[in-house]
């Protein structure tokens, strides 16, 4: 569904990102791990065109991607949550979740203004949906709160509300339960692995290695902006390399 | 639900509807109560501005972005619509649509390029469009009258129904402010509302859920023209008499004033930013007199204290601390 090719990012000289490729299999969960400052969310960055990669080629559903503008990214059907949250805290968890639901609004300005009743019903739906979307990430007595009071894990879980409201084709998701507590980590695990079940396709950078090794189907792990392994998480598990990268930097692996 | 909880129900759901037909009937009935031509005359002047001040917030409040140039944009309308009924005959009813539309166009090929800016370099480049074409209204006499400004402007008028006293010129004028306020309204309670929105708070995650971030922009920036174009031609029409003063950068930097003292994003708010620095000179002299410090001094105050304005300021705050109460309570 996904592939990306040889691809790589310099920031003003250094690389972030050398020749990465792998792919991510439609219906699968593809893990993304490696320690901090591997490229994972330049990655990420890269393919949704909030970076232009410097070299290579990404393909979504054999379209070339690399380079194209974010907002044509997003309407193939690509959504995404970001590590450094970005809600919109003026707005209510209902319209925080909604602004998920903005491709399918429909973006005529004058049917907007005009408010006919055909508008009126799609705005119904849209709003239905977003409820039941809330409801899934236990929000739905939140809806009318403005969303920058909300404490962080439900800040976080908001923002998963939202990239999942319009069933993606491919999910994004940058460190998902990074800074939730045990309970939180929990629910939001259940909603991942529901996600899944459900046959959709995601790629997951995340930390917490239980969770990574209990729901993904491949890991490819990236150390330095390359890609050092690849494989189903017991392959990853034994790989040398892979102990290597974490333990030279004091990180354990599960 | 109980019977008063359904009506509480009914209100909170149709809240928009209702507000906006409670605010046409008290304006249908206003001058029935007040028919003193003078404070008509500044209600006039009011919706004029708000007009303006609606299609502003747009682009301010909800786009996120700055425009120290709509007072150019104000200017066009009223000096399309004078030069296009005296100087070529053009009837006013046409001439204020087409004017318009040149206006969009005007607002197109300007927006194309400078929204590409942001901040300060927008905030520079509108007030710099206001600038030359402040200089255009006083160089070009032949066509604007230059300084001594353009007079004998018709009143708009249906068959021999002429708009030329101030009661009629109540229910053209504010006819037209309720107008754009409901398709304000109801854009912004759409879902390219809600991209408007998103762009204001956070342009890559707006990217990220698909809003062409640079069309919308140039989008909301063409539309808050064309509001404030029209607004010029009624304000032409109003006075039979326009000179460049009206459309200056101060006229420019205080319709800003009244969007952030009405609250940016706050489509209401942008109704009381527009009355209030209209009635202040009226309720104070030392605001007339010192004008021009008064309404910087009121913008840095609200900035500092209110970042999001006024109006929108204080009933954010109040829902967090309602909502903050409740949780309290619910938590107890
Ligand atoms: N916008 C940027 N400009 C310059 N350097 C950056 C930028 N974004 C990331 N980097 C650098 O790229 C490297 C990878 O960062 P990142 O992708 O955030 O890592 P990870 O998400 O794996 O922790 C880091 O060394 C970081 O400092
Ligand atoms: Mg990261």
């Amino acid at each position: 569904m996904l592939r990306l090719e040889q691809v790589s990012k310099n920031f003003g000289g250094l690389p972030a990102l050398s020749n990465v490729t792998f792919p991510v299999a439609q219906g699968q969960l593809t893990a993304l791990i490696g320690p901090n400052g591997a490229g994972k969310s330049t990655l990420i960055n890269c393919i949704t065109g909030v970076l232009d990669p410097s070299q290579g080629s990404i393909t979504f559903q054999n379209r070339e991607i690399a380079g194209q503008p974010t907002h044509i990214i997003s309407r193939l059907g690509i959504a995404r949550t970001f590590q450094n949250l970005k809600i919109f805290p003026r707005l209510t968890v209902l319209d925080n979740v909604l602004t998920g639901l903005t491709s399918e609004g429909g973006d005529s300005m004058l049917m907007a203004m005009l408010r006919l009743p055909a508008l009126r019903h799609r705005e119904r739906r849209l709003r239905l949906r977003a409820m039941e979307a809330l409801d899934r990430f236990q929000l739905a007595d939140k809806a009318t709160w403005p969303a920058g009071i909300l404490a962080y894990g439900d800040k976080k879980r908001v923002e998963l509300a939202r990239a999942t409201v319009g069933n993606p084709q491919l999910l994004l998701l940058d460190e998902p339960v990074a800074g939730l507590n045990a309970e939180e980590t929990a629910a939001v695990g259940e909603q991942l692995r529901r996600l899944r079940s459900s046959g959709h396709t995601m790629l997951l950078v995340e930390h917490d290695m239980d969770l990574v090794m209990e729901l993904a189907d491949r890991v490819v792990v990236l150390d330095s902006g390359k890609c050092i392994a690849l494989g189903s998480p017991d392959e990853i598990r034994r790989n040398p390399l892979v102990l290597e990268a974490y333990l030279g930097r004091t990180e354990a692996i599960a | 639900m109980t019977s008063k909880q359904k009506i509480f129900y009914f209100i909170y759901l149709h809240r928009t509807g209702l507000t906006v037909t409670g605010l046409s009937l008290a304006l249908l009935l206003y001058p029935v109560f007040e028919n003193n031509p003078y404070t008509l005359g500044l209600t006039n002047l009011i919706a004029i501005n708000a007009i303006v001040v609606l299609g502003l917030n747009l682009f301010i409040g909800y786009a996120g972005q700055i425009s120290l140039g709509h007072a150019a944009f104000f200017g066009l309308g009223a000096y399309g619509s004078a030069i296009a009924t005296v100087t070529f005959n053009i009837p006013a009813w046409p001439a204020m649509f087409l004017v318009a539309g040149m206006v969009a166009l005007v607002a197109l090929i300007v927006g194309i390029p400078i929204l590409r800016l942001s901040g300060h370099y927008l905030a520079m480049a509108t007030l710099g469009m206001n600038f030359v074409f402040h200089s255009i209204l006083l160089q070009w006499d032949e066509m604007t009258g230059g300084p001594s400004g353009f007079a004998g402007i018709p009143y708009l008028s249906f068959g021999s129904f002429a708009f030329d006293d101030e009661i009629r010129l109540h229910y053209l004028i504010w006819g037209f402010a309720l107008l754009a306020l409901l398709l304000c309204l109801n854009l912004v309670r759409s879902s390219v509302g809600r991209g408007l929105a998103a762009l204001a708070g956070d342009e890559v995650a707006a990217a990220a859920l698909g809003v062409d971030t640079r069309k919308t922009k140039v989008k909301i920036f063409v539309l808050s023209a064309i509001l404030a174009s029209v607004a010029g031609s009624l304000f032409a029409h109003t006075y039979s008499f326009i000179s460049p003063d009206s459309f200056d950068i101060f006229v420019a930097t205080d319709f800003v004033i009244m969007v952030v003292i009405g609250g940016m994003g706050s489509i209401w708010g942008s109704l009381f930013g527009a009355g209030l620095i209209t009635m202040l000179p009226e309720w104070m002299d030392i605001f007339e007199t010192y004008k021009d410090f008064v309404h910087g001094g009121l913008l840095v105050l609200v900035l500092l204290f209110l970042p999001q304005g006024l109006v929108s300021g204080i009933i954010d705050n109040i829902k967090i601390k309602v909502t903050l109460r409740r949780r309290k309570n619910a938590e107890t």
